[in-house]
């Protein structure tokens, strides 16, 4: 949608013209005016110097469409704004007390005009209408735009080469698993160029929300549940993941960073990577898409399935040592 | 009313309200003490840390909860997870666990990681990894995150006549940690256990896990 | 037919003559009947028995021996305080002395300043009473606010330190949405909504008492959270953090439940009040629109915050009877807290947000001296966003991993809730239009709200957005549009209605020029405070974190200096409102803005009953701009009380059209 299409739909909300005297009509062409001129200039400024600014910038499909819509939204705000400031700050100016003028006229034209009326509800439904449809798109046509679709996501992507990365959210970091290279399980996140990932974020305790900045990617993680998030790499560089629900003392300081490499470059780091850590990763549990390890935690005892003297057995579920198998019981 | 007595009650119950705001916020401002690592600190030279961990810290508000102790330069254990350090320095650290230990809810922690070397020396042996479901397990970690420092310490036997009352002597069952790292420049740095060790908590990581002085700190580096 | 003429307690006063109150029954001494030292002293004993009781049920439990925190107790000891300090503040005298078969004595009017630490059955007093409540809210709020502001200074040296923060936040947040739900319904509603319509009584004026007193039990309640350690979820209380979190998240809970059974009782009262008890002539088309908006905002009170009530017992039974309600691994599941909160919070935001309009609408007619324009748009707009907001709850967990075909219809309904919310501008505007605009401070706080909600709704449709709610969801940019709505919003409307009504209310002039300070430093610093947070939030930094990134140092410190200069502005209203009302007070006319509103009409202060007769609605109060209009209503009727008696007209013959008594609705006696 174009500037001057932005500008239109919006200008049915500008002031109401009671009557035809002559005197009205004078303040209702001043104040299009002056509100035509204003948007004309700040929409096409905000569009082409602010816009491409915006984050979360360009770095994925998913953020290039939340800066885009984010900029759509401003430039049809911009004129609405604009409108109802500029006919306070006009009533203001002209209608005060202090600088006399004519006394209000009371009265059924003060008290309501049909086609005013009308046309302001008309004007907010069709901008609603047109927000909630141009969202719809924008939510449905990249993916889920890089929110969490939860266990069963229906928008999912067509390409055949996703890359599964899982995000664990634990008090008080992000652990993340590649489940294409062994199930190895790491600090870090590195994912390749040009290439659609689709983030399988859980929790092993309470709600953390993995929120990768510059991705355009936010997803909750909830304990045991699975929650799906599609992105499409499109820029190399490193981005900023924080957690953003807040889940304990650490949640300001639960941030790390993740990098975007080239493909070739993100094949040498994954299997170095799962060779480096191959003795920690035979201690791990199984790769599953949700983990339920027992609420009580090690020496939790919350619930009453807790037995005095404490034994990790009876309260965790663990194999006794040397049998083998991880702490976390897979699904 | 006079209006001598309205200024009064007004004076009087204004008094009161900033009496109860400094009161409040003094309560809120208080902290463990910060032990100090960098007086008589010569360049160059690295600083010896010594902690020490304990099932139940046995005294004061809450005495089943499990609780870092940090041994002061001048040798006295005190209740505290905050120091002060040199920038840039080496950190010859030390820990004394005498809890016990679990299998972990998430083995990627039963690593050693950050450390110099990528190394710890547990009892004197060197160990880069700690398999939490044998042997008597994980009891808690030493770990900065913002450095990538995780440190697992494997745990005692739990059916050991384990310390319960800090702090802790060489008497009681214990195992020692040695491990070194390098401090960054000047800034505050998170310092945490990893293993939700939280008795009577949900998941583990409430009370004593979520508390600064028991299982958080922070490491104050300073130019 | 009957007209209701009763006076709380039943007294009623016939015929001519002026009403005379009865006067206290010489009963027993002042200090020994129910007063808020007594409730104070219920309060502790109530306290103290509970956690005994906790500790004998519960000390043995595993969960406690580990933790050394005995849930139990402390849920105990804080109901069974509440239900003392109701108890000491006689709030169970009527209902028991009814269960015994006793008539419990008739209320008299008390006339001294104890009254105001009584619990009575004046609305009046209960307005006052709540204004005092909410302003003490509002204050320990914004101290909170303060030390958060404080520890936000610097990126990475800590002041309070992570702990302390996060209890600091969670403490500001409930604090205020508890104060912001009662903000203007409380003082302002409780106040003005039989004066705007004409009665002499609420419909029930004990359960209005009950609701006040309650609502400050429940600021002791949420008070305690800090000694118990604070609570680390914020206002919204998420499972299975909370279930994990320490003692005072039991205070969150119980503090909770307890305001809301609060707003629940409130609601109702004014909800019977607006409908049964306006005065003859006081048509639907003819009530005021902030009792229209009242009247929104008690369906969503009575109707929305059940479901909190439950959500915290459901919350209070996983803590200590070790429930699983909300943690999945044992057959829970935490969007089931998810969903029951929000579907009280968002309902909670227009709660907050109705009352506001509503006052912004009633003043500024009186300021433009011009009709209200469209003024049935303005109602119905109310309505309609009133039945919207139980339809957009899920748009605060987008992201939360519910089903994504959900996300539409959602963005939809919340993109539509703005239709409804927009008619505020269009009233605004219209009502502007050709006016003649006094700048008074009423006026200029409307003016400010205007420009601030107008900012926090168009940010609100920037969330609603699923693809732009992926980033700022979580975000600062959520925490400024929510403080433009509720603070730049609600607390705007606040503040202009207590400079408009403070007049009437206790009969006392404020000083113009420290009120006209206090919007002008309030609002300049308000925005300064707020609008570089979008910012913050826009560039990535999440809610409730006590660490951030340097880049961002600047525009938090912007911030955080402006929220000094916010917190300071407020002493402007302080001193004035101690100075002009309680230290050098100066007597308030009548009708000092020149109202037509019908509370404007009666003397100041206004007596203990309201009307000396039952005024009978001639129009509705916009008749501005009409030089020859009637007034607005027929204050010298004299009506003949509910024994049967057909009404009689006696009224100034001038102002009363012969053979309007014949237009009156038929109701009957309120016994």
């Amino acid at each position: 949608m174009s500037e001057t299409d932005a500008g239109s739909t919006a200008s049915v909300s500008d002031p109401p013209a009671t009557s035809q005297s002559q005197a009205e009509t004078h303040h209702w062409w001043r104040l299009i005016a002056i509100w035509v001129v204003l948007s004309a200039i700040l929409d096409p400024l905000f569009y082409f110097l602010a816009g491409p600014h915006i984050p979360p910038g360009k770095m994925t499909t998913t953020a290039g469409g939340a800066q885009f819509d984010f900029n759509v939204l401003l430039v049809i705000a911009l004129p609405v704004l604009l409108a109802i400031w500029i006919f306070m700050i006009y009533a203001i100016v002209m209608w005060r007390a202090s600088r006399g003028g004519p006394e209000p006229e009371g009265g059924e034209t003060a008290r309501g005009n049909t086609s005013v009326q009308l046309g302001w509800i008309l004007t907010t439904t069709v901008i609603v209408l047109f927000l909630a449809g141009f969202g719809t798109y924008a939510l449905v046509q990249p993916n889920g735009a890089g929110g969490g679709q939860g266990s069963s996501p229906i928008w999912t992507p067509t390409s055949k080469t996703v890359l599964p990365v899982q995000v664990i959210g634990q008090q008080w970091k992000f652990t993340y698993r590649y489940p294409t290279f062994g199930g190895f399980e790491t600090t870090e996140l590195v994912i390749p160029d040009n290439t659609t990932i689709a983030f399988h974020v859980t929790s092993l305790d309470v709600i953390h929300s993995f929120w990768a900045y510059q991705l355009g990617v936010k997803a909750d993680a909830n304990p045991a549940y699975d929650n799906v998030a599609f992105t499409t790499t499109s820029q190399m560089g490193t981005f900023i993941v924080r957690c953003s629900e807040l889940c304990g003392i650490w949640h300001g300081a639960m941030y790390n960073s993740g990098v975007v490499v080239t493909p070739t470059q993100f094949e040498s780091w994954a299997t170095a990577t799962e060779k480096r850590l191959a003795t920690n990763t035979k201690l791990l549990p199984p790769f599953a898409y949700t983990y339920v390890p027992d609420a009580n935690g090690a020496d939790g005892g919350y619930y009453p399935d807790n037995i005095d003297p404490y034994s990790p057995v009876e309260t965790y579920g663990a194999p006794q040592p040397g049998q083998g198998k991880g702490s976390g019981s897979g699904k | 009313m006079s209006s001598a007595w309205r200024v009064t009650t007004a004076v009087g119950l204004f008094a009161v309200a900033v009496v109860g705001i400094i009161f409040a916020v003094l309560g809120l401002l208080s902290q463990p003490p910060t032990v100090d690592f960098t007086a008589g600190h010569s360049a160059g030279q690295p600083v010896d840390v010594t902690l020490q961990t304990v099932g139940s810290y046995g005294s004061g508000d809450h005495p089943t909860w499990v609780s870092y102790l940090t041994e002061s330069p001048q040798g006295q254990w005190v209740h505290t997870t905050l120091w002060q350090l040199p920038a840039h320095t080496r950190v010859n650290m030390t820990i004394y666990n005498y809890d016990s230990g679990s299998p972990l809810r998430n083995q990627q922690i039963g690593q050693v990681t950050g450390t110099i070397g990528h190394v710890a020396l547990l009892n004197g042996k060197p160990v880069r990894v700690i398999n939490s479901n044998a042997g008597n397990g994980v009891g808690h970690t030493f770990s900065i995150p913002t450095l990538g420092i995780n440190v697992p310490l494997y745990g005692n036997n739990g059916n050991a006549n384990l310390c319960a009352a800090a702090p802790c002597t060489v008497s009681s069952p214990h195992q020692i940690f040695k491990f070194s790292f390098t401090t960054p420049g000047p800034g505050q740095y998170p310092w945490q256990c990893f293993v939700p060790c939280g008795l009577g908590f949900l998941f583990g990581n409430g009370g004593p896990m979520q508390t600064i002085g028991y299982m958080d700190g922070f490491m104050k580096v300073s130019a | 037919m009957a007209i209701e003429t009763t006076q709380p307690g039943g007294i009623e006063y016939p015929g001519e003559e002026a009403p005379t109150p009865l006067q206290p029954v010489s009963r027993r001494s002042e200090w020994l009947r129910p007063h808020a030292g007594w409730a104070i002293v219920g309060g502790v004993v109530g306290y103290l028995i509970g956690h005994w009781l906790g500790n004998v049920i519960a000390s043995g439990y595993i969960n406690v021996q580990g933790s050394g925190q005995n849930d139990v107790a402390t849920v105990l000891g804080l109901s069974l305080g509440v239900a003392g300090f109701l108890t000491g503040i006689g709030a169970l005298n009527y209902p028991l002395a009814k269960m015994i078969g006793r008539e419990p004595p008739p209320a008299v009017p008390e006339h001294n300043w104890v009254r105001y630490f009584r619990m009575t059955e004046d609305h009046k007093v209960v307005g006052l009473q709540y204004t005092v409540g909410v302003l003490l809210f509002l204050f320990t709020g914004g101290l909170l606010a303060m030390a958060i502001r404080t520890e936000l200074l610097s990126p990475s040296s800590h002041v309070f330190g992570p702990g302390i923060y996060i209890a600091l936040v969670g403490e500001h947040g409930t604090i205020m949405m508890m104060m912001a739900s009662s903000a203007v319904v409380g003082p302002l509603g409780n106040w003005l909504v039989p004066l705007m319509i004409g009665t002499r009584r609420m419909a029930y004026p004990r359960v209005e008492a009950f609701s006040f007193w309650i609502f400050l039990a429940g600021y002791g309640v949420i008070l305690t959270a800090l000694f118990f350690g604070g609570f680390p979820t914020g206002w919204t209380g998420y499972a299975p953090l909370q279930t994990q979190a320490s003692g005072g998240m039991d205070s969150y809970l119980v503090g909770f439940a307890v305001i809301g059974i609060g707003m629940i009782c409130a609601g109702f009262n004014l909800a019977a009040t607006i409908i049964n008890y306006r005065a003859p002539g006081m048509t639907w088309s003819r009530v005021p629109i902030f009792v229209w908006a009242v009247l929104a905002t008690t369906a969503l009170l009575t109707l929305a915050t059940p479901t909190l009530v439950v959500a915290g017992l459901f919350g209070v039974l996983d803590r200590t009877a070790e429930t699983a309600f909300f943690v999945n691994e044992h057959g829970g599941s935490n969007f089931l807290w998810e969903n029951l909160f929000w579907f009280f919070g968002h309902p909670e935001v227009y709660i907050m947000a109705l009352p506001g309009f509503g006052i912004v609408m009633e003043i500024m007619p009186v300021f433009t001296r011009k009709p209200l324009f469209a003024y049935k748009v303005a109602a119905a707009g109310m309505l309609g966003v009133a039945l919207l907001s139980f339809f957009v709850w899920q748009h605060h967990i987008f992201q939360s991993g519910i089903n994504p075909d959900m996300r539409p219809l959602f963005m939809l309904t919340t993109e539509l809730i703005s239709i409804p919310t927009g008619f505020l501008f269009l009233v605004a505007l219209g009502t502007l239009w050709k006016a003649k605009i006094r700048f008074d401070t009423p006026m200029l706080f409307c003016l400010g709200m205007l420009f601030n909600f107008l900012i926090g709704g168009v940010t609100g449709v920037f969330l609603s957005d699923v693809p732009v709610n992926v980033t700022v969801h979580g975000s600062f940019f959520v925490m400024a549009h929510f403080h433009y709505t509720i603070m730049g919003g609600l607390i705007f409307a606040l503040f202009a209605g207590l400079y408009f009504w403070i007049p009437k209310m206790t009969g006392k002039t404020m000083n113009k020029r420290l009120s006209k300070w206090h919007f002008w430093t309030f609002f300049t610093f308000f925005n300064l405070t707020f609008f570089p947070l979008f910012l913050v939030g826009i560039l990535g930094q999440p809610r409730r974190v006590f660490e951030y990134a340097a880049n961002l140092q600047t525009l938090n410190d912007i911030s955080t200096i402006s929220a000094y200069c916010l917190g300071a502005s407020f002493f402007f209203f302080i001193i004035n409102f101690i100075w002009s009302i309680y230290l050098i007070p100066h007597d308030a006319p009548d009708n000092p803005w020149d109202s037509r509103g019908l509370e404007w009409q009666t003397p100041t202060p206004v007596p203990w009953f309201n009307f000396e007769h039952i005024p009978v609605v001639l129009s509705d109060p916009y008749h501005y701009g009409e030089p020859d209009a009637p007034p607005v209503a027929d204050l010298g009727r004299v009506l003949v009380s509910a024994g049967g008696a057909p009404a009689e007209a006696v009224g100034h013959g001038d102002v009363s059209p012969p053979g309007d008594g014949g237009d009156l609705d038929p109701r009957p006696p309120i016994l």
